[in-house]
């Protein structure tokens, strides 16, 4: 058996998402040419959140866009058989935005440069911040997140789940030491 | 759900649920064409030659561009640029691309089944662009991704495909994916254009034009095909434009919602009036457009890509 413990909880978890949402609010100044992207799947129904919450403090809707990183994969050569594309779907002009793109977990930061990739190809942005609800470390390119919610020194045999009611049936954050 | 095969053939043994997989893959496609930056990076490192034996603006210029759009390398070879003019064999010929590392050979040839014949004897995957009087099977797949496009499914829809049936590879994809799918084909044209026996393949033959596309979903027209005809297959171009030309007088009869189509080339004034193939029914363009996204979904799709069944927006 692999022994699991909670990292965030439900209400925690609500919390911090409210607390990412702040943050960037505070650090553009507003959501004056905000938009925000969720990287599929788990990143997409965060930003999704992040949107809403926004919405409560500011009034106003900030554009929301799913990036699906299939296609930009850098590692299709290396494991054969190509996984599923679920599209991409970028409902407005990223030219001059300030994008923020949201992730659930930050690690080796490849599936980051993926989804960068994807949107300057639609454009140019003014610039483009990383949202992230857990950092996980072990990066294997030189990225870091703009904003995160937890910070969680791990070991490499280690996994980080994020659970989202949407998918998962439920709000929560798990860390598993997978056993060799 | 993936694709599990090597080669594109033809249409005929493909199943519903294989070309509905490939008509998915090509939607997401076409939403990457419409991108700033219409290139996704997913097949760097492939590399693909395009070998027209025939003729060929269109579909060439379309593998070509589905296969930069994918980031692969490619090389076009045509015939007569090559040394099947020095005498070499089809197959030594590909034998020594395979040499130089090709994953995808996409060729067009005069004789039916020549596709087939490479396919069973190299690694590399082979897309078959036109062998022959037999398959054309990516026009085929664009014709009907361009269908569903506007009507949403094939389910019951009425296609009367019009003209030299007898030399159409392309009528020939068209009826076996357009079947799969549960549409209803109606064939119409001089009765020595018509093969004998057709209707083995579960279509309709109407020889009285007017009555073909009288309450079709969509008229294909096809080219009345010069260069394929040894034999006198019809008294003249005159009497052909007369007797089963698309002109404004009858394209004013078709239904509302019918859909005008032509794989192309076109000959204007002989298959199709000028007003009609630029008309407001005609999608001859769109097709065209189509046909990028469709070869990009079959190149992916072959290399081992999955589409997620349902999910593909």
């Amino acid at each position: 058996m692999t022994s699991r413990r909670a990292l965030l909880k439900q209400r925690e978890m609500h919390w911090t998402i409210s607390r990412l949402s702040h943050e960037i609010l505070e650090k553009n100044r507003g959501i004056d040419n905000l938009a925000i992207v969720g990287i599929r799947t788990r990143g997409a129904h965060l930003a999704k959140r992040v949107v809403r919450e926004m919405e409560k403090i500011e009034g106003h809707q900030v554009p929301l866009g799913i990036v699906d990183i299939t296609l930009y994969r850098d590692d299709l050569q290396a494991i054969g058989p190509q996984p599923v594309i679920r599209g991409t779907d970028i409902p407005f002009d990223v030219e001059e935005k300030v994008i923020v793109l949201v992730d659930d977990v930050l690690y080796t930061g490849r599936t980051v440069r993926a989804a960068i990739d994807e949107i300057i190809d639609f454009g140019r942005p003014r610039r483009i911040w990383l949202a992230v609800l857990v950092d996980r470390g072990h990066r294997e390119l030189p990225i870091a997140a703009d904003f995160v919610g937890e910070t969680v020194p791990t070991a490499e045999n280690e996994k980080v789940d994020v659970l989202v009611e949407e998918e998962d049936g439920e709000d929560a954050v798990y860390i598993q030491e997978m056993k060799p | 759900m993936k694709l599990a095969r090597k080669d594109l053939l033809g249409l005929e043994g493909l199943s519903r649920e294989e070309i509905e997989l490939l008509l998915g893959a090509a939607e997401s496609f076409k939403d990457v064409l419409k991108r700033k930056i219409p290139k996704v990076p997913t097949l760097r490192g492939k590399t693909a030659v395009n070998l027209f034996f025939e003729a060929s603006t269109r579909t060439r210029v379309s593998f070509e561009l589905a296969e930069k759009r994918l980031s692969a390398d490619s090389v076009s070879v045509s015939a007569k640029m090559s040394s099947h003019e020095k005498g070499e064999t089809l197959l030594d010929t590909v034998r020594n691309l395979q040499a130089m590392k090709m994953d995808f050979v996409v060729i067009r040839h005069g004789s039916s089944g020549a596709p087939h014949f490479l396919a069973s004897r190299i690694d590399a995957s082979v897309i078959n662009a036109g062998d022959g009087a037999h398959e054309h099977p990516t026009q085929g797949l664009l014709d009907i991704f361009t269908m569903r496009e506007r009507f949403g499914g094939l389910d019951g829809l009425r296609v009367a495909i019009v003209g030299d049936i007898l030399h159409s590879r392309v009528a020939r994809s068209n009826i076996f994916g357009l079947r799969t799918l549960g549409a209803k084909v109606v064939l119409s044209g001089p009765p020595t254009f018509i093969p004998p026996g057709v209707e083995e393949l579960g279509v309709q033959v109407e020889p009285v034009f007017d009555r073909a596309i009288e309450d079709a979903d969509v008229v294909m027209v096809l080219r009345i095909q010069k260069e394929r005809q040894d034999g006198n297959f019809f008294p003249s171009l005159r009497e052909y434009a007369i007797q089963y030309g698309l002109n404004r007088a009858r394209a004013a009869k078709l239904k509302d919602r019918c859909l005008v189509m032509h794989p192309g080339p076109i000959n204007r004034g002989v298959e199709i009036e000028p007003q009609v193939a630029d008309g407001p029914r005609s999608v001859i363009l769109d097709q065209v457009t189509n046909g990028v996204a469709v070869r990009m979904a079959v190149i992916y799709l072959l290399s081992g890509g999955e589409v997620e069944h349902g999910l593909v927006s």
